[in-house]
């Protein structure tokens, strides 16, 4: 017989991949992107491509400069995917060198500098989002109303090329401020929210998408359809997102119990702003988070707390990215210390007393 | 928290355990074939050494004609087992020879060259249940040289003793075979499954317990009809329970919690939980034993994969080389990627297949390429995949990043030692990152660091003993010189006292010299002031 190596077992694998876990979050991201670029059109399908393209470009180079394979890594789907994510978060109608710098810092700062794929303690895409949000707040909340693809009101080709790549102005005039800064905005006022709601839009809308917002991020329907997508693929488990939403929910409901003229209630908190798209995009991405279910359920509880906290009491109208990026720096600690139980041992590691049986 | 379930539960309940994995079982390859006899091969290579324990002394010598069934090397210490003649022939050789180990080192092994005639030995009279007692049938277990013969190959007769240790109450059959490809039990099951509920009275009555479970995976409704029948037919307060088909299932703590929600408390036994668990296939040995008097000298083998021309269950003795039962098999396809001893999840490589089938051996697995196809290792992405496919509740990717880190000892804190080393982790990585083959090394490491440190503690301790056994010579010596000095002493002073005063009586001298405490002989000599004041 020919000779062995010595190897030992499994031989048996499941076949999945790094490419393969990539691909499915990608599958659970296309509902919603693909609604996004429809509805805001020309300029958000060119954002969206430079910022993917520019995505994998800085990745190319980071893998070059640190002496990678790059065939075995530029293709993996992680910097895709990392592209795909900033280019959600940002606003249709954003200039391209937006997608660019987005990219470069997520690629760059936020995943290269620590030393490359699953060496990152904060997840890339939210790190470039955050960094462009405080140095650019103009471009990053000039929300546009919905022009969906071919209608009327919507920029044709030629002129979301402008849009996108010249910074073309003319179309100004339809952009708007998102819920979540109006309704900020307005309490600040000392307005109560009977009066402000109204003049916002139905929770209808704000579920089906029909509200300005950032590409992928307006239909909560739709980022629910790929958040069920990635459960049944066991891509993610329920125990982040549902324990964000869940989270969420009570608080909300309670302050909204104790005042519903100063807290919103719990659906406004999920439909408006990107929390839902967070808790299963964003707070799931495997690097950044927790791997034992019950350290999981810590984390999403913990996003949800600091998000309606910096919603409910801070100055910025959206604190899920906030909370995540905390809650990413908490990961280590939460590993650290909150592990599965071992079998035959209880919590604080010591042997179980057997109930029954035992020695003569 | 699930240990402190009662005992006795609503019959077909099943409890959860956390983990596992999903493989494709491929069973469908070999499952559908009946057990085939496998003819005599020409020479049988039986090791001295196919259970857990020290290895067996041989009683024959080479040039010895054997029946069938005829002892050839007997048990040595508490835990071993007997080997006996596989089939009638002539001892050829006595020496080593290649052991079925990934190794491939040689083992002491006994060749027999079979002469057909397949001529029986003497053999023990037939026992019957009601009658026997339980020492009677441990001892004609132990006699048989019947060994676990899921894998793990332990004594079966000292674990039929543990009555004497434990206070046992229910014996639990291990028929989940949860390893892919592999189909003998199932086959055991469906084709023998009243002499396998015999055997199960045999160790039911030898562990004096009257609660049997027999768990066998879903995916074997045959098998579990079968055994339904036969159970109802033969053993009272017997059930048959069909457990979810997941791997690790036959890993006996965890089967044990899946039927019974009773968690074996970690570096225990299931014994612990007043619960034994043996296997299928073992109760079929016993019954053999029991009702025949036949000893453990053949096995079901599932001899399976892509690379095999016609997979198949056979029954073969111990002892047949490999090669020859994968020739029996129609011989290879094409080059196997992998020749495995046992499932593709915990099987070893066969490092020579001219090594023989023994005991434990429960499956012979030629595996091609797209079988065991991974892909090159990429970075760990944390995704957690092997926390959750991990039974033991450990954190593999953590464990593993202490080990690269040698850091073993941080490994061993967050639970390196509760490992089962199921693969469940390898398995489940995207990045195929080697864990449990890390875990492994680490566990080789650990025991290699134990032994150096044991045998330095060893060396200390000699050193020790040496030095005082060296004090105590010394000592002994001056005591011994100090005592002839004083002698000589009393006898110059008595010469001495003799010449000076012969006015003094020969009695009062003696007595002065015996007054002398023999201790202080020596300030005698050196202060005669002390003396001449006396």
């Amino acid at each position: 017989m020919h000779s062995q190596v010595l190897i030992c077992g499994p031989h048996a694998h499941s076949m999945s991949s790094i490419t393969r876990v990539m691909m499915l979050v990608v599958l659970a991201l296309l509902p919603t992107t693909l609604f996004g670029l429809y509805v805001f059109g020309w300029p958000a399908i060119f954002l969206f491509l430079v910022t993917l393209v520019s995505a994998l470009a800085f990745e190319a180079m980071c893998l070059f400069i640190a002496q990678k394979s790059i065939s075995r890594y530029l293709f993996d789907g992680s910097a895709l995917l990392t592209g795909w994510l900033v280019a959600m978060t940002l606003p249709p109608w954003a200039p391209w060198w937006i997608g660019v710098l987005g990219s470069g810092i997520a690629i760059i700062v936020g995943k290269h500098l620590y030393g490359g794929l699953g060496q990152n303690p904060f997840n890339p895409a939210m790190v470039a989002r955050i960094m462009l949000l405080i140095s650019f707040p103009l471009h990053m909340t000039t929300w546009i109303m919905p022009a969906p693809l071919f209608s009327k009101n919507a920029p044709g080709f030629l002129e979301g090329f402008a849009i996108t790549f010249f910074g073309n102005v003319q179309f100004d005039a339809i952009s708007q401020a998102s819920v979540l800064d109006y309704v900020s905005a307005e309490l600040g006022r000392a307005r109560t929210l009977e009066t402000i709601l109204p003049e916002t839009f139905s929770y209808l809308s704000l579920t089906l998408g029909q509200v300005p917002g950032s590409i992928g991020e307006t239909s909560a329907l739709l980022i629910l359809v790929g958040g069920v997508i990635l459960l049944f693929t066991r891509t993610v488990t329920w125990h982040i997102p549902l324990s964000i939403i869940i989270t969420t929910v009570v608080l909300a409901s309670i302050f909204n119990f104790i005042d519903p003229n100063r807290y919103p209630d719990a659906i406004f908190h999920l439909a408006s702003g990107s929390l839902i798209f967070c808790a299963f995009f964003f707070a799931t991405d495997y690097v950044t988070s927790p791997t034992a279910p019950e350290a999981q359920l810590v984390y999403g509880v913990g996003i949800a707390l600091l998000t309606f906290v910096i919603r409910t009491w801070a100055a910025f109208p959206e604190g899920v990215g906030f909370a995540i990026l905390f809650m990413n720096a908490c990961t280590p600690l939460i590993d650290h210390f909150i592990r599965p139980r071992v079998f035959g041992r209880n919590r604080s590691g010591k042997p179980l007393v057997a109930a029954t049986g035992g020695k003569k | 928290m699930s240990f402190a379930f009662p005992n006795f539960r609503a019959a077909g309940k099943l409890f959860s355990i956390r983990g596992g994995v999903h493989p494709d079982d491929n069973k469908k390859l070999s499952s559908e074939t009946a057990i085939e006899q496998m003819p005599l091969p020409n020479l049988l290579r039986i090791p001295l050494q196919q259970h857990i324990g020290a290895p067996a002394e041989p009683v024959v010598a080479k040039g010895d004609i054997v029946d069938k069934g005829q002892l050839l090397a007997v048990g040595k210490g508490n835990i071993s087992a007997a080997i006996h003649a596989p089939t009638s022939g002539k001892i050829v050789a006595i020496g080593y020879f290649v052991a079925p180990h990934p190794s491939g080192l040689p083992v002491y092994t006994i060749t027999l060259r079979p002469d057909g005639e397949e001529r029986w030995t003497e053999l023990p009279e037939p026992l019957d249940l009601e009658q026997s007692t339980p020492e009677d049938i441990s001892a004609r277990v132990a006699s048989a040289g019947i060994v676990g013969m899921g894998g793990a190959t332990f004594p079966s007769s000292v674990k039929l003793n543990l009555r004497n240790r434990f206070k046992l109450e229910t014996l639990v059959i291990n028929a989940a075979e949860c390893e892919p490809y592999l189909t003998c039990d199932d086959r055991l099951l469906r084709e023998r499954s009243t002499d396998v509920a015999d055997g199960i009275a045999f160790m039911a009555r030898a562990l004096g317990v009257n609660k049997i479970i027999i768990g066998i995976e879903e995916n074997k409704p045959v098998a579990t009809a079968a055994m339904k029948k036969a159970a109802e037919e033969i053993l009272t307060n017997a059930q048959v329970v069909p457990v979810p088909t997941r791997y690790p299932m036959g890993s006996e703590k965890h089967l044990v919690q899946v039927l019974t929600g009773q968690e074996t408390p970690a570096r225990g036994l299931t014994a612990d939980l007043g619960i034994i668990v043996h296997n299928g296939a073992t109760a079929y040995a016993i019954h053999k034993a029991a009702r025949y008097g036949q000893p453990l000298i053949s096995r079901v083998v599932t001899v399976s994969g892509r690379a095999v021309k016609r997979p198949a269950n056979v029954e073969v003795l111990m002892g047949t080389p490999i090669s020859d039962i994968i020739d029996h098999c129609g011989g290879l396809v094409c080059t196997p990627s992998r020749l495995l001893l046992g499932g593709p999840m915990m099987g070893q490589p066969i490092a020579n297949a001219r090594a023989p089938v023994v005991k434990g051996s429960n499956g012979i697995l030629a595996l091609n390429d797209s079988e065991t196809r991974r892909d090159e290792v990429m970075p760990c992405i944390r995704c957690g995949n092997c926390v959750n496919a991990c039974p033991s509740g450990l954190t593999p990717l953590d464990i593993n990043a202490r080990i690269r880190n040698e850091e073993l000892d941080g490994a061993v804190d967050i639970g390196l030692l509760d490992c089962v080393s199921c693969g469940a982790c390898s398995y489940s990585c995207p990045s195929n990152i080697p864990l449990v083959q890390s875990f492994n090394y680490a566990k080789g490491k650990l025991t290699d660091q134990q032994r150096i440190k044991h045998r330095q503690e060893e060396t200390k301790r000699l050193a020790k003993q040496r030095k005082e056994r060296m004090e105590r010579i010394a000592a002994a010596k001056r005591e011994a010189m100090a005592r002839r000095k004083a002698e000589k002493a009393a006898k110059k002073k008595k010469l001495d006292d003799a010449k000076e005063t012969s006015s003094l009586s020969n009695v009062e001298a003696d007595s002065l010299t015996k007054s002398e405490p023999k201790i202080n002989a020596d300030a005698a000599v050196d202060n005669p002031v002390t003396e001449a004041a006396e």
